[in-house]
């Protein structure tokens, strides 16, 4: 296949005499839903990081976008979008003022702002809640919205990190609704996470355990693979076996 | 030594059936309505779940339980003691582990246990045996400062730090949150042997899959209770016949099994889609609506406690 | 319950303990602040160049001059004309410039026979530093005192710092600033802060009483204040000088209630804020800016605006700060100035029952 958006070649990072991410590979398809598992300390968060740009690897190859993460760390940043549960939007402004913020820093010119946050409250059936302060917003819609905000400026890829922990069943199904949709016309999602009920819901997952990748597949066969009956069993034997601590 | 002191202290609670009753409690902050009228009881040595998302009101019951706040109205009793005149009584009873990291980091594992014994004037040797199956799994670490333990690990701490002065009940507010998956079974297996010590338990959780473990559950969201039972029976409260449906599209499966007639209600549920039918719904007529999709596939599902979650709140 | 108040002391102990950092520049604050004044402003007099203005320059003049080059510690630069004064004090030229009246003998004369007269030699000294402005001033008098009679009339002038503010005056400003900051500050903090981590929660769900968990918080902090105390008042009598004639025992009981009213301030600071950084915000704003400000700490009161000056009379640092100046500096006794002393104590009285309330054991 070559609609290859995400790929990764014996990527490692080494701090000082420890092996946070150890020589992980993997490719990622345009318009599939990756899950990124592990436990706490696993390196899931350094390796996302180099993917971001955030970060150089030690040694290893990757790209995101068409970028090598070695050399491009700018262009990768402005070809994907990032949301997580902790910091997404700024609760002091309005809906709009967010929009325009994260538009402006992608470099959206005012035209291409306007029309394209139009059209994203239509699809989120906001627009009557275009000047209301995010802050005042139930967290589901927040959610809904930094989702929304996250592809304002149309990337490849956008990585989600642990996007909807803590929120109820109902609006929980609408976000991975969204998700479905944008994966549908071609975005490349990227979730973190270490929730395993958001993890079934991805197309493929990697779970990573010190350092290293241990599985991947769709969550389907990993659970037949490991002769389990939900995910959160498959990644409990495969994370019993961290021989580092956290 | 001391295997011989009772849980709760030296001095008997009155005679009583329940460990916590709730009576038509609400509470208010500013717009917010964060309980809205809840009642239920508790009964003793029962590991009791509140499963809800953030919001439900579930911290507010915890503070109000705890005596940490008073109720706008209603009533509310612990142990036998009531929550507004008699809290004092309460406060040497339970047991409480906030939702947030309630230790201090610049503390050991060893000094912060220390310290929560002297506040209770108890010694650590003094219930050595009941938080022990707990502690031991942390003391190899004991000089090590609380701020720099992993999740699992800390939680541990301040589980042991809740339970150091034998309270008869324990409240856990969140506990799991933000902890990895093995290490919130782990917990749930040292909740299951507090709970064979006759200690009671209200633990909150917002992971539906967490319900299990518990003896019975109340499923809260937005104040109000939505529905109590064991998770069994709240299972069985679900009086719809559940199908799991795939297709290659799953978005586009979404959309137009919405459309199908027969169908209530239909939504992403991990892998699968969750189709819930009315009593019309037919297999065939779905499958055949559907046949110009790739690999469409329908199975009959159990329904889970999320199900019956997404019922009651659709309601 | 027994025992636990000293375990509440202990945790707290081993808090600060454990944050080296802030301990550090806690203890190190004053240190500095009074080294800084002690040698950035030296007493010593060396080397003063000095100028003289005199209209005639007769043998009274000539005789001055001579000694005054004779002496180790001046050097005679020139005569120079009185337009020249100013512009070679503000270049430091010369450190001091010595104008002779123009009737300089006759009124040598008048004052040896006894009769009054006016003042016949001014002093123009650069007083910038002023220690050594104030010693050079005295040295300067004495030798020209010898050249003339005894009764010979000076007029001095201190210029660039007319108050003559020194570092005497500045060590009462230190102290009303650093006891502030150790005891309200800090002590909001490390309630704020437990308020933030939930660790509050647990210690209130317990059946410790409140009122001991704040006394616990309050001793260690009065403990570090005390050798902070001890600290600037070793190093204000021993590096400085500071006469501090009126006693040290008033000086340190006074400075004792200050602490307190310090630890009651920061209880309330802690009442009324969610967050450590509310609580660093409101220590600033509320409790540094008027020290610095409208204490007589920077400013002397009698300079401010009127309103100032009323606002400055709930400010509990200003009734400190001008206690410890008079008992520093003046020699006062600690009766001298009960008046302060009183104020401080009813201060102390409501600020504490005010929080005390405030500070219940529910988290509303």
């Amino acid at each position: 296949m070559n609609d290859v958006v995400i790929s990764v070649r014996e990527l490692t990072k080494r701090f000082c005499n420890f092996t946070a991410v150890d020589h992980i590979s993997f490719d990622v398809h345009k318009g599939e839903i990756f899950g990124f598992l592990g436990a706490n300390g696993a390196g899931k968060t350094t390796a996302m990081r180099i993917l971001c740009g955030l970060s150089y690897p030690t040694s290893g190859s990757g790209t995101v976008a068409g970028y090598d993460v070695m050399h491009d760390g700018e262009e990768i940043k402005r070809h994907i979008g990032y949301m997580s549960q902790r910091f997404s939007l700024y609760n002091d402004l309005t809906v709009w003022e967010n929009m325009r913020l994260f538009a402006g820093i992608y470099g959206l010119t005012s035209k291409q702002t306007e029309q394209r946050s139009t059209e994203l409250l239509d699809r989120l059936n906001f627009s009557s809640e275009r000047n209301t302060l995010v802050g005042s917003l139930p967290l589901g819609w927040k959610q809904k919205l930094s989702f929304a905000i996250a592809t304002i400026h149309r990337p490849e890829v956008v990585f989600l990190d642990e996007p909807t922990g803590g929120v109820d069943p109902v609006t929980r199904r609408q976000f991975w609704e969204l998700i479905y949709e944008a994966a549908n016309e071609g975005t490349t999602i990227f979730v973190t996470t270490h929730y395993m009920d958001e993890a079934e819901y991805c197309s493929r997952l990697s779970i990573m355990v010190d350092g290293k990748v241990q599985a991947l597949d769709t969550p389907a066969r990993l659970k037949q693979q490991y002769a389990a009956e939900s995910m959160d069993e498959v990644f409990r034997t495969l994370a019993r076996g961290a021989k580092r601590g956290e | 030594m001391n295997n011989e002191l009772p849980i709760g202290g030296i001095d008997q609670a009155p005679c009583v059936m329940n460990a916590i009753e709730i009576n038509n409690l609400s509470k208010r902050y500013g717009k917010v309505q964060a309980l809205d009228g809840i009642s239920f009881a508790v009964g003793q040595g029962e590991l009791f779940g509140l499963i809800g998302p953030d919001g439900a009101g579930k911290t507010t019951l915890f503070r109000l339980l705890t005596t940490l706040i008073h109720p706008d109205s209603g009533s509310a009793k612990v142990d036998g003691y009531d929550t507004v005149n008699e809290y004092r009584i309460i406060r040497s009873r339970v047991g409480y582990m906030p939702g947030r990291f309630s230790l201090y980091p610049d503390l050991t594992v060893e000094e912060n246990l220390q310290f929560f014994a002297a506040t209770f004037g108890v010694t650590i040797e003094e219930s050595y045996d009941l938080i022990a199956p707990i502690y031991k799994q942390i003391e190899p670490f004991k000089k090590r400062p609380a701020g720099k333990l992993s999740g699992g690990m800390k939680q541990k701490l301040a589980l042991s730090c809740a339970l150091i002065h034998r309270p008869s009940v324990l409240f856990l507010d969140e506990p799991t949150t933000g902890v990895d998956a093995v290490s919130r079974s782990e917990f749930w297996d040292m909740l299951a042997g507090l709970k064979k010590l006759g200690i009671t338990i209200l633990v909150s959780t917002p992971y539906m899959d967490e319900a299990s473990r518990c003896d019975r559950i109340a499923l809260c969201n937005e104040g109000k209770i939505l529905g109590i039972d064991t998770p069994k029976g709240i299972v069985r409260g679900f009086d719809r016949r559940l199908y799991g449906i795939r297709a290659k599209n799953m978005f586009t499966l979404l959309e137009r099994s919405r459309r199908v007639a027969g169908v209530e209600d239909c939504y992403p549920c991990g892998e699968q889609h969750h189709l819930v039918a009315a009593d019309n719904f037919d297999v065939a007529m779905f499958k055949a609506q559907l046949s110009d999709m790739e690999d469409v596939n329908i199975v009959i599902k159990e329904p889970t406690i999320e199900d019956m979650f997404i019922k009651l709140m659709k309601r | 319950m027994k025992h636990n108040f000293g375990s509440f002391v202990k945790k707290e102990t081993l808090h600060i303990l454990r944050d080296k950092r802030t301990m550090l520049v806690v203890m190190l604050i004053p240190i500095v602040l009074m080294v800084l004044f002690g040698f950035a402003i030296s007493t010593e007099v060396n080397n003063i160049n000095v100028a003289v203005v005199a209209p005639h320059r007769t043998d009274g003049v000539h005789d001055a001059v001579k000694r005054l080059d004779a002496n180790e510690y001046f050097t005679f630069k020139g005569y120079i004309t009185p337009n020249e004064i100013d512009s070679h004090l503000r270049t430091g030229n010369v450190g001091a410039v010595i104008v002779f009246a123009s009737d300089y003998e006759r009124g040598t004369a008048q004052a040896t026979a006894g009769i009054p007269t006016r003042p016949i030699i001014q002093l123009i000294v650069d007083a910038s530093n002023v220690n050594t402005a104030s010693s050079a001033t005295a040295y300067l008098q004495s030798i020209l005192l010898g050249s003339a009679s005894q009764q010979t009339m000076f007029e001095t002038r201190m210029l660039f710092n007319p108050q003559m503010k020194s570092a005497y005056n500045f060590v009462p400003g230190i102290m009303g600033l650093i006891f502030i900051l150790v005891c309200a500050m800090m002590t909001s903090v490390s309630i704020v802060r437990e308020k933030e981590m939930g660790t509050m929660e647990v210690l209130l769900v317990s059946p410790v009483r409140p009122v001991k968990i704040i006394f616990a918080k309050m001793v260690p902090y009065f403990a570090i204040s005390c050798i902070v105390l001890i600290t600037i008042l070793l190093l204000a009598r021993y590096l400085l000088g500071v006469p501090m004639s009126g006693g040290v025992g008033g000086i340190f009981a006074l400075s004792l209630l200050y602490l307190i009213l310090s630890l009651s301030l920061g209880l309330f600071v802690s009442t009324i804020s969610k967050t450590q950084v509310v609580a660093l915000l409101v220590s600033a704003m509320v409790m540094m800016m008027p020290i610095m400000m409208l204490s007589g700490m920077l400013f002397p009161i009698e300079n401010l605006p009127r309103f100032f000056q009323i606002v400055s009379t709930i400010v509990p640092a200003r009734w400190y700060i001008d206690a410890i100046r008079k008992m520093m500096i003046q020699g006062v006794p600690l009766m001298a100035v009960w008046e302060n002393g009183i104020i401080l104590l009813g201060m102390t009285i409501v600020l504490l029952s005010i929080s005390l309330r405030k500070f219940n054991d529910k988290l509303e």
